[in-house]
């Protein structure tokens, strides 16, 4: 599948492929058609996480390294992943391996970020857990100006900041973008909200999507943070008493709601981390249906999706969607996947 | 809360209120040092304030500004747009105004906070509570000669405030602009050097009432109106 090589500027416009799993029906659609597809009592939960401009190009001793943070932990220590000299024009199997490292290396990007490296992982000797040494209020006034969002090869050039919020973003928490989301804009969301479709957020931090590193590539997605409001959880049990259904909107949406009932039997308010798996066999016990970037079929996302529809229905839906000339990736079109009308 | 301009004049003394009644802050202003002192002024007394410097006129500066706002004090749910320029001083007759100059003084007053507040406004929406404040001008709505760009900028930014209110009627975000009258400030000074000091307000004595209208935005401003500061009470005891 082509992928969308750079964000689009009518959303409402991008394609949509509807798949109903049940009935194995699939129909082309539009974004802007949401509306018509969902019905009133129907709840949209949408991940509300900025995007982090996660990319950090510095040194490690002499050599060139981008450091690619991955997700923040509780005591203010990042997960990160190096790569070697190189940018986003080189596909990240392709860049060198950056230069081994080892606890109490110092990594610096320029004068005013610095980060101290306070363990390497046994999943990979490029995945490191680092603490910057700069007070809270320098750091993130270092991060945004050294910062860039992460880079796909497939772009037709380097994207900014602004490239890859979603409309509603708030707390900076991603290191990818949620794209799912990317397109619904102010627009769309009051037509759902006219339509009676309650809207209501999370807030999940989305981690790295492949790194080309094939061993840790196989240990995504890490653990990951998330904050649930009572607010939200009032919504989804409100929806779920009366029969109607429950859209999470991306992959992380799903993480975060069936990653905390399965972790404490019920949704609980607040933040906590989830390091589930999804895939085949899993059956979801909140979220009833999907709405969805398309992506290739090899991508562990597409694993994410047989939670929703058999892999044989994926498939054909996915090789509908190629034929008809859908767009890939973070910036490409989408697909909803959920029963009934 | 983010409040933009906030190293000086009204915006610190916003600040330092807002501070005192418990609002975490992020603290927007072009100069790095005066507004870390603040904040450090703020924290001292045990607020929350933390430091972010850039220029709102800036697109980039804007998205860092957010983005770095967010991740320090949680959702933005008051977003204060009290920085704004009066352009070069002495003020100039329009017709001897540079466009560039024009161009700049909306750049800062206009779409500097419109973008901060597209950054920002969608999450307000979806979270079911926001207000966003425009400080506004007697000069959005009297015609004083020499105030042109200043002035313009000050009325379409009230416009864009009445226009933002329409859209957002039914979710939770209110958007009001606020007159805060004549105060002794250096912006005053730079504008109207020969201005009596003792006719004009403090920024604190107007920050009070500002801390009023935040704190229940729906009993003192209509959604999308004008607000002038001086006619409200002053801030309730805590």
């Amino acid at each position: 599948m082509t992928a969308a090589s750079w964000p689009r500027g009518e959303p409402a416009l991008d394609r949509l492929l509807h798949l109903d799993p049940r009935t194995c029906r699939k129909r082309d659609r539009r974004v802007g058609d949401l509306p018509a597809l969902l019905k009133s009592g129907d709840l949209l939960v949408l991940n509300d996480s900025a995007t982090l401009p996660a990319s950090l190009r510095g040194r490690l001793g002499d050599a060139p390294v981008e450091l690619r943070l991955a997700g923040r932990r509780a005591d203010g220590a990042w997960d990160a992943v190096l790569f070697g000299a190189g940018d986003w024009r080189t596909r990240t199997e392709d860049r060198p391996t950056p230069p081994p490292v080892r606890a109490g290396d110092r990594l610096s990007f320029g004068l005013q970020l610095t980060a101290v490296v306070e363990a390497v992982s046994a999943i990979s000797p490029r995945l490191v857990t680092l603490r910057f040494e700069q007070t809270e209020d320098a750091f993130w006034t270092a991060l945004y100006r050294h910062g860039l969002p992460i880079q796909y090869a497939y772009t037709a050039g380097p994207l900014a900041l602004w490239d890859t919020q979603t409309s509603y973003a708030t707390r900076p928490w991603s290191v990818e973008a949620p794209s799912a989301g990317r397109p619904l804009g102010a627009g769309l969301l009051s037509a759902l909200a006219k339509r009676g479709v309650g809207i209501e957020t999370l807030t999940h931090a989305a981690g790295l999507s492949s790194t080309g590193d094939p061993a840790l590539d196989r240990a995504l997605p890490l653990p990951e943070r998330y904050d649930l409001p009572a607010r939200t959880i009032a919504a989804i049990e409100a929806t779920r008493a009366r029969g109607d259904r429950v859209v999470a909107v991306g992959t992380t949406v799903v993480r975060a709601l069936e990653g905390c009932v399965r972790a404490h039997g019920r949704l609980r308010a607040g933040e906590g981390v989830t390091d589930l798996r999804i895939g085949a066999g899993f059956a979801p016990r909140i979220v009833d249906g999907i709405l969805t970037g398309m992506h290739e079929p090899e991508a562990s996302h597409f694993a994410l999706l047989e939670a929703f529809a058999p892999r044989a229905v994926l498939a054909e839906a996915h090789a509908h969607a190629e034929s008809v000339g859908y767009l890939a990736h973070e910036f490409g079109d989408s697909m909803l996947i959920l029963a009934g009308a | 809360m983010l409040v933009t301009g906030a190293s000086r004049g009204l915006g610190a003394a916003l600040a330092r209120r807002l501070g005192r009644a418990g609002a975490r802050l992020a603290l927007v202003a072009r100069g790095a040092e005066d507004l870390e002192a603040l904040a450090a002024e703020i924290r001292a007394t045990g607020g929350e304030a933390h430091a972010l410097p850039g220029d709102v006129g800036e697109k980039r500066d804007a998205h860092r500004l957010a983005g770095a706002a967010a991740a320090l004090v949680g959702p933005i749910d008051v977003l204060v747009h009290n920085a704004s320029t009066l352009g070069p001083v002495p003020l100039p007759l329009l017709l001897e105004t540079d466009c560039e100059d024009l161009e700049r003084v909306l750049a800062v007053n206009l779409v500097g906070p419109f973008r901060l507040t597209k950054i920002i406004a969608g999450a307000m929406a979806l979270r079911g509570h926001g207000l966003v404040v425009h400080v506004s001008s007697d000069a959005a709505v009297a015609a004083y000669p020499r105030w042109g760009a200043y002035g313009v900028s000050k009325a379409a930014q009230d416009h864009l405030g009445r226009i933002l209110a329409a859209e957002l009627e039914g979710t939770a975000v209110r958007v009001v602009s606020v007159d805060p009258g004549e105060m002794s400030t250096r912006m005053h000074a730079d504008a109207l050097p020969d201005a009596d000091p003792a006719t004009l307000a403090a920024p604190d004595a107007v920050a009070r009432k500002l801390v009023t209208l935040i704190e229940r935005p729906e009993a003192f401003a209509p959604h999308g109106g004008r607000v002038e500061l001086a006619t409200l009470p002053d801030e309730e005891a805590p």
